[in-house]
């Protein structure tokens, strides 16, 4: 039966997520906005606190910035519809983000390598890896989008593979308690030879190299790591070890059909806040929005605003959508990237028109209308930008291959 | 004089009340009406093609409405009529429609797909509905879909989400034959779900019967800037009648209807009157559109037309009029999305095939992207179309869920149609293809107010 109402088992998390964002989040939102590079200790505390809502079942998905997999796969009886840990997690993520979403990015429990580990780990890697902080390790200073051609190099020796290259944009690099690094076993094969290691932090062979000053999410650090004949042991190859030219890149990819909704969600929270602000704003300064009257009747302001959260609503729900898919076992590659896409460009209309609508308010840093509008570029741009949700789902929907759409 | 007159500018014609005319002007002016005199017509130099067009298509013909059939008078006043419950509320987030719902939206999609489509083009040329598709329409109950069982219609619960689904299923075979196959249920909802016992026992055995009435629900005025919570037809009590005045536009089959529910201002609230067709001070002019011309759109004038006070449809405190106006939003909402996904089952092989420099020009970003984007818009449109769906027949407050449906659906489902119709280039701005009918079609979102109701 169809309803797209937040699922009501997850309300009482997603606002306790909300409480958790304005009341933890918001204090410190701008503090380490302008610290930028310094660890948000009170962030500590908060991870201790959602791991005691977790024991006590309350908590699933609150702040995680990762999937985590499903043990209870039985749950689904007699074919019924399953609201799980996929809706949870992007109603949760988003609360955060409401809040903040560098400081998300920087909560020291789940990142998005989390969602690598929960994409491709053996049952046993799962236990072994389950509990580590993991940032994730893929983009090169000549390898972005084009993420097949990494040239980290990853070579069998003994019992240990060893890792050279460069990997840059590493959130929560130095912070974590590991990398999952994604390296070649094989240059000449291609996107199959691709492979993703768990690099535990400290290991021999890998080093800061810098952290980036940013745009926005100052909050979360980004860091360039160096690997210099950097030993890692042959079971920290995530999957398996076989180039498997069949499957191609799809190991490896499975983590972007996982992550791709998280960060839908991110966008999702940060331009909510700006909306809930905005309207405040707009409020005050005597702008009504009423939902019977035709948009042409009413203010340009009002109007404008309109046309935001229609647009913000319509990214919501193909969150919810792609994260309800998963939830229930149905491939959700394009409706994953349908969300990541409507998602990010939403965040940045939002933010910056709420910036426009609100004038000096806006812009300055009295507000923190300005800092999500700075905040929001990179959900248009890490987990696949824009242009590459495009081409995943004009290829789906037309029916080509990479190599006929380019 | 009156040739001068009729020359005036202001609104006719296009021109701006700003523009005057000088004596050159007034010359060609006249000469203009020289050449569409009949005189052009009897030596036989104009297409005889032109003179066959069904009447109803000229504008400027008023006459007064059908006389109609009488419906018999039965149940009690006052009393309130049946209502279908409001569909239960499992508060899970889910997608996927129940299993009478896809049954009824497999049913509606052939008939859109097989009887809809074919007749399109002719029916937006010839401004009507070819009594095939409203006879297959009518057959399916579509008219009942939103009336109850226990009062001859087909669904036990407040059938909003169903008809969503069949309104876009429709239009995906074309939006004029869906809004003219969906008129007279937008008339038989509205009574089912506001009606009192008598209007129900008087007006529904009709929709239920064999010989279903074309009927108008009448909501838009002509007037820039219209806002439908703020109609300008007035009701006036007079003893136990209302006297009605005003103008109601883009009434759709209005020169056949016999029966109309007219949104009016009474005692400073919005209401909504039942008017029979053979009410005296009721006449219809045919008034064609940009798009939706198979839906026969006319304008109706009320000149003190009388009915009984009883007439009143729901309640007089505007709640019933703001509701009607809400799911009568979610009907073109869901119009809209049915287009939309006419227009990306269209563009997606012509991409594909056409060739240019050497290979698909689907194998460009430009084109590529475009494609995509009128994929996920038009995804976000049927979410946004449901939620608002589903919370109307749950019976929730849908204030903000239609504002924001309509908005997202009229902006975006415009820029489907303009980049249907830029996709396929000059191919596409030639009757050859139906997106230069989508384009027209998909104007009308942000505009329409009535004619269809879930």
């Amino acid at each position: 039966m169809i309803s797209l109402d937040d699922p009501k088992k997850l309300r009482p998390l997603r606002d306790q997520a909300h409480q958790v964002a304005m009341n933890m989040l918001r204090p410190i939102s701008r503090k380490y906005d302008r610290a930028e590079h310094e660890y948000p200790q009170e962030l500590d505390l908060l991870a201790a606190m959602i791991d005691g809502l977790s024991e006590s079942g309350a908590g699933s998905g609150a702040g995680a910035s990762g999937v985590r997999r499903d043990d209870d796969e039985g749950d689904r009886r007699d074919g019924s519809v399953r609201n799980g840990t996929n809706l949870a997690s992007v109603l949760g993520i988003a609360e955060m983000c409401w809040g903040d979403v560098g400081l998300l990015l920087s909560l020291p429990r789940q990142g998005l390598g989390n969602s690598a580990i929960a994409s491709v780990a053996t049952p046993e890697q799962q236990e072994r890896f389950g509990d580590l902080w993991a940032s994730m390790a893929i983009t090169e200073p000549d390898a972005g989008s084009d993420s097949a051609s990494i040239r980290t190099t990853a070579v069998l020796d003994g019992d240990a593979y060893v890792l050279n290259g460069e990997k840059i944009f590493v959130t929560s690099g130095e912070r974590s308690d590991a990398v999952v690094v994604w390296a070649t076993l094989d240059r000449e094969k291609g996107r199959a030879a691709i492979k993703s290691f768990v690099v535990p932090k400290g290991t021999p062979g890998m080093s800061i190299e810098r952290l980036e000053h940013k745009l926005g999410i100052r909050a979360s650090d980004t860091a360039t790591i160096r690997f210099e004949n950097c030993r890692v042991p042959a079971e920290n190859l995530l999957g398996s070890p076989e180039i498997d030219t069949s499957q191609g890149f799809a190991g490896a990819m499975a983590t972007f059909d996982n992550t791709r909704p998280l960060v839908a969600a991110m966008a999702v929270g940060c331009a909510q806040a700006a909306l809930d602000l905005t309207r405040d704003l707009l409020t005050r300064a005597g702008v009504e929005i009423d939902y019977d009257r035709p948009a042409v009747t009413q203010s340009a302001a009002a109007a404008k605003f309109l046309q935001l959260e229609a647009d913000w609503e319509a990214a919501r729900l193909l969150m919810l959508q792609a994260a309800w898919m998963a939830d229930n076992g149905r491939a959700n590659v394009v409706e994953a990237s349908m969300a990541k896409a409507k998602a990010g460009r939403m965040a940045s209309d939002v933010t910056l028109s709420c910036v426009e609508l609100c004038g000096s308010v806006g812009y300055s840093e009295g507000e923190l209308l300005e800092k999500w509008a700075r905040d929001s570029k990179i959900l248009d741009i890490f987990e696949g930008t824009q242009q590459i949700q495009q081409l995943i789902v004009a290829r789906r929907v037309l029916g080509l291959t990479s190599a006929e759409l380019k | 004089m009156l040739q001068l007159k009729n020359l005036r500018p202001g609104g006719r014609h296009g021109i701006a009340s700003g523009e005057s005319r000088d004596p050159i002007g007034y010359a060609v002016a006249a000469m203009n009406k020289l050449a569409q005199s009949d005189l052009l017509d009897r030596v036989g130099l104009r297409r005889q093609a032109e003179q066959t067009v069904f009447t109803v298509t000229r504008g400027g013909f008023r006459t007064a409405t059908t006389a109609g059939r009488v419906f018999a008078r039965a149940g009690t006043r006052g009393t309130t009529g049946r209502r279908a419950a409001t569909a239960p509320s499992r508060g899970v987030f889910d997608l996927t429609p129940t299993e009478d719902e896809q049954m009824l939206v497999d049913v509606v999609a052939e008939l859109a797909a097989e009887v809809l489509r074919p007749a399109a083009a002719d029916a937006d040329v010839a401004c009507a509905a070819p009594e095939t598709v409203l006879r297959a329409a009518n057959e399916l109950g579509l008219p009942v879909l939103g009336v109850p069982e226990a009062l001859g219609g087909v669904s036990e619960e407040r059938a909003v989400m169903a008809g969503a689904l069949v309104a876009e299923a429709l239009a995906k075979g074309d939006l004029g034959l869906a809004v003219a196959s969906l008129a007279p249920g937008a008339v038989a909802t509205a009574i089912a779900t506001w009606g009192t016992d008598a209007q129900q026992q008087t007006y529904l055995p009709a929709f239920t019967g064999n010989d279903v009435p074309a009927a108008a629900l009448a909501l838009t005025e002509p007037r820039p800037l219209y806002d439908a919570l703020a109609p300008q037809a007035t009701a006036t009590r007079d003893g136990d009648h209302l006297v009605l005045d005003g103008v109601k536009s883009m009434v759709p089959r209005g020169a056949d209807a016999e029966l109309f529910v007219v949104g009016a201002r009474l005692d400073g609230a919005n209401v909504l009157v039942i008017i029979e067709s053979g009410a005296a001070g009721l006449s219809v002019e045919a008034d064609p559109a940009m798009g939706v011309r198979a839906a026969s759109l006319t304008t109706l004038t009320l000149e003190g037309v009388r009915v009984p006070a009883g007439n009143v449809l729901g309640a007089a405190d505007g709640t019933t009029y703001a509701e009607c106006v809400r799911l009568s939003r979610i009907a073109w909402c869901a119009l809209s999305v049915g287009v939309g996904q006419a227009v990306l089952d269209h563009v997606t092989p012509y991409v594909r095939e056409r060739e240019a420099f050497g290979e698909p020009v689907a194998h460009r970003q430009s084109v590529a992207f475009m494609v995509a984007n009128i994929a996920i818009e038009l995804q976000a449109m049927r979410l946004l179309t449901w939620k608002a769906a589903s919370r109307a027949a749950a019976g929730k407050d849908v204030a903000r869920d239609v504002a924001l449906a309509r908005r997202l659906c009229a902006d975006k489902g415009m820029q489907i149609g303009l980049d249907g119709v830029q996709l396929l280039g000059g191919h596409g701005f030639v009757k050859e293809h139906p997106v230069e009918r989508w384009y027209r079609d998909l104007r009308a979102i942000s505009i329409m107010e009535g004619g269809v109701l879930v």
